[in-house]
């Protein structure tokens, strides 16, 4: 990863245009030309310095739900349950955490009311309690990382 | 004890079938070519002005977040990540969310529930850095900033992940 490698990984976290050349215009402030910024972010992606380039969907806003819930589970039953867990197609991410809450996920559904009845399930399934933590208000989602 | 989620802002957007496909469309990825909203455009049999419109429009609705790169932070050397929480008074969660959120190593700030007796904490930042003592200085840095208004507070960090698919809407 080069300094225009840097240039582009920093502007582009920020935004990028809606207009019929983004990249042209996204090319300017960083001194290359479209085609070196298209080349460009085709390798960071393949490489894997980025996982993703595209629009960013909040889907809470258009009708779905998220939230996160937590769980408390012995140590001896981790991984059965983190199986149980996982199978839910709902669930979007897992964390092992290092707490008495040890397990963190994220659940994402298209529609809210889907949420309670997986967490239900979640509970049948597994025989532990969910503890449920929606966002009650969002202050700053930046996930900027400067290189 | 807790708030109500009043504060929470409801959108009143309701996808058409087209924003729907938009979505499906491009929510792996945007084109790499030269006009990649047209090329969409021609996917879902309409004319790029369309594509252009809906997306500016779901952007102003806050559907759309942003446009952007995801980095890999681990391949950035951003190895440290530590959810921090916080027990603070309820009042004052929006000034001091706010605050928090406005830290240059917070990536995310959410006012969530709490769940007593067993869990206290009401807000929720999580922080990033290259190494241990960096993440460290950055929570000396919150607790200064909360001062009295910090009642407790934990730093989870994550020993592995367990799933990591994120959310696809349905085809």
């Amino acid at each position: 990863m080069d300094e225009i490698d840097r240039k582009i990984i920093n502007q582009l976290q920020r935004g990028f245009p809606i207009c019929p050349r983004p990249y042209e215009e996204a090319a300017k402030p960083l001194g290359i030309t479209e085609a070196e910024l298209i080349q460009r972010i085709e390798s960071l992606l393949e490489n894997k310095t980025l996982t993703r380039f595209g629009p960013m969907y909040q889907i809470e806003k258009a009708g779905g739900a998220f939230t996160l819930a937590a769980m408390s589970i012995p140590e001896d039953e981790f991984d059965k349950v983190a199986e149980q867990v996982n199978q839910f197609p709902e669930i979007a991410h897992n964390y092992e955490r290092d707490h008495k809450l040890n397990m963190w996920f994220v659940l994402g559904t298209e529609n809210p009311n889907e949420i309670t009845s997986t967490i239900q399930r979640i509970e049948e399934t597994t025989g532990y309690k969910v503890y449920n933590m929606p966002k009650l208000e969002e202050f700053y989602v930046g996930l900027y990382f400067p290189v | 004890m807790n708030t109500s989620p009043t504060a929470q802002t409801h959108s009143t957007f309701q996808p058409s079938e087209l924003d729907r496909k938009l979505i499906v469309a491009t929510q792996e990825g945007l084109p790499l070519t030269p006009r990649p909203y047209l090329e969409i455009a021609e996917q879902l049999g309409v004319t790029e002005d369309e594509i252009i419109t809906r997306m500016q429009r779901m952007q102003d609705m806050g559907v759309i977040r942003r446009i952007a790169v995801v980095p890999d932070h681990y391949k950035l050397g951003y190895t440290l990540n530590g959810m921090t929480v916080w027990d603070v008074p309820d009042d004052m969660i929006n000034t001091l969310g706010r605050k928090l959120g406005s830290l240059d190593f917070v990536s995310h700030c959410y006012h969530r529930p709490r769940h007593l007796p067993d869990w206290p904490h009401n807000l929720f930042a999580m922080v990033h850095g290259r190494t241990q003592a960096e993440v460290d200085e950055h929570i000396q840095s919150i607790v200064e900033l909360l001062d009295e208004n910090n009642r407790g507070h934990d730093v989870l960090f994550s020993k592995r992940i367990l799933k990591k698919t994120g959310l696809r809407i349905k085809k």
